[in-house]
């Protein structure tokens, strides 16, 4: 039986291999979230119809093919592992089960920049979060830290990087950020936008429209662009001149959603605005690089989600909605429910509670939904 | 609640709560009641989702601090 890393499935979803899953959570937990991918198939039998062997499903796995065995930490993977390959089947388990599949980050480069230095975007194709490390000079900037803090520290210390500066688009509701951690252990600056964060009760940098912060002595502006709507505080950036980093405002497919600091009606002039008229006076050539993704289908052939901000226009369709009231019903009618223990993210990221990493764990459990489409 | 098997699951991890309280019920009657106590906070939705499964009903679930209790009837 062999141990497989999340690392390795990462890059059979991105390299669209078959992958054939035999998930054996509950249901219930099988259903709000997996691991997706286009040549990914699954079979979902929790672990305890298994115990007594696996005659019923036999007919249903592939024999000619390995299996991946997953469950929600792996012991059960394992166990249930270990009665296939009594049966002859080829078999591996995901080490970790779902939660390390959701704390797994694939660093994927999205470019080498004008000036010199890299943009590096981390995929958290678990919970379809998106971070970013411009390096430049010896110098790094974080933008949207996850709290697996390590990857980034690694990932800048193995290029011999000092990680300078720490952004947070906004104050998120989906995920637990990591920035303030970062910020802490590297001595760097954290920055967040001082319309979320008049609740929170650490330091923090007041990161406001039009500034630009250069990292490393190669000279590259983050150009801070206020665009509130999704929060009331929501900034994006503009590296190098050609890259859009747009939070949770703008997706490949889809447009942020404004009720999850609970403000719906108030916010939705301001995601209008922001949308159809701030982005729409930037240039077209701007590769949109989202702090999320929602669906598989929007990773490109080497795993990175970006897309120029002129295609976005003509093919997003939350950018194309001419009717006000339209798009007013669009962004707080139907709206998806809420990111699991969101209100307890929320207070996480304003340092209000403490919780314990398991607890930090759980709460983040399922996929995200920032958006609506 | 009147408990006929106990069973004491505590500081098991999954699936070790599942198969001990599998293996008790083989050797209850229907409508007999096992009480079993867990810190595994996993447990809580596979115990439900086990019980569901085998036709077995959750009279009664509390949780004490860190530990979770279940009365489970044999179904």
């Amino acid at each position: 039986m062999r141990i497989i890393q999340s690392s390795e499935v990462a890059k059979s979803v991105i390299t669209k291999e078959s992958l054939f899953i035999l998930d054996v959570r509950n249901t219930d937990a099988f259903e709000d979230w997996k691991i997706e991918g286009e040549r990914v198939r699954h079979l979902n039998v929790p672990y305890f119809d298994l115990l007594d062997g696996i005659e019923e499903i036999e007919d249903q796995l592939p024999k000619d093919e390995e299996i991946l065995v997953v469950c929600a930490k792996e012991g059960s993977s394992i166990m249930v592992a270990e009665i296939l390959e009594e049966a002859g089947f080829s078999v591996g388990y995901l080490s970790g089960g779902m939660k390390a599949w959701s704390e797994y980050l694939e660093p994927v480069k999205i470019a080498d920049l004008k000036s010199g230095g890299e943009l590096y975007q981390f995929v958290r194709l678990g919970k379809g979060c998106l971070s970013y490390m411009v390096m430049s000079g010896g110098e790094a900037a974080i933008i949207d830290a996850t709290r697996m803090t390590n990857v980034f520290t690694d990932f800048a210390e193995q290029r011999g990087v000092k990680i300078t500066n720490v952004f947070d688009t906004h104050l998120h509701a989906d995920h637990i950020s990591g920035g303030r951690q970062i910020a802490k252990t590297t001595g760097a600056t954290y920055w967040l936008p001082p319309k979320d964060a008049e609740e929170v009760v650490f330091e923090y940098a007041a990161l406001e429209g039009d500034m630009s912060i250069q990292i490393g002595d190669t000279r590259i502006d983050i150009q801070a662009l206020y665009s509130p709507g999704h929060t009331i505080g929501s900034t994006s950036f503009i590296v190098d001149d050609s890259y859009l980093m747009t939070g949770d405002i703008l997706f490949i497919d889809s447009i942020g959603r404004p009720d999850l600091a609970g403000l719906a009606e108030d916010w939705v002039g301001d995601l209008r605005e922001s949308l159809y008229s701030r982005y729409k006076e930037l240039s077209k050539d701007l590769t949109v690089l989202p702090a999320h993704f929602m669906i598989i289908d929007e990773l490109n052939e080497d795993g990175s989600v970006s897309e120029k901000l002129g295609v976005l226009y003509e093919q997003n369709h939350g950018l194309n909605i001419e009717d006000e009231k339209e798009f007013r019903e669009l962004v707080t009618g139907n709206l998806p429910p809420q990111p699991n223990a969101y209100q307890e993210i929320r207070e996480t990221n304003m340092g209000k509670i403490q919780p314990d990493e398991e607890t930090q764990r759980e709460m983040e459990i399922g996929p995200n939904r920032c958006a609506v489409r | 609640m009147n408990t006929t098997t106990f069973l004491d699951a505590k500081g098991l991890a999954c699936p070790m709560p599942i198969v001990r309280a599998k293996k008790a019920m083989k050797d209850m009657q229907t409508g007999e009641v096992l009480e079993i106590h867990t810190t595994d906070k996993g447990s809580v939705s596979d115990l439900t989702a086990w019980a569901a499964s085998g036709n077995h009903e959750i009279k009664e679930q509390q949780q004490e601090s860190d530990v979770f209790k279940f009365w489970i009837q044999k179904g």
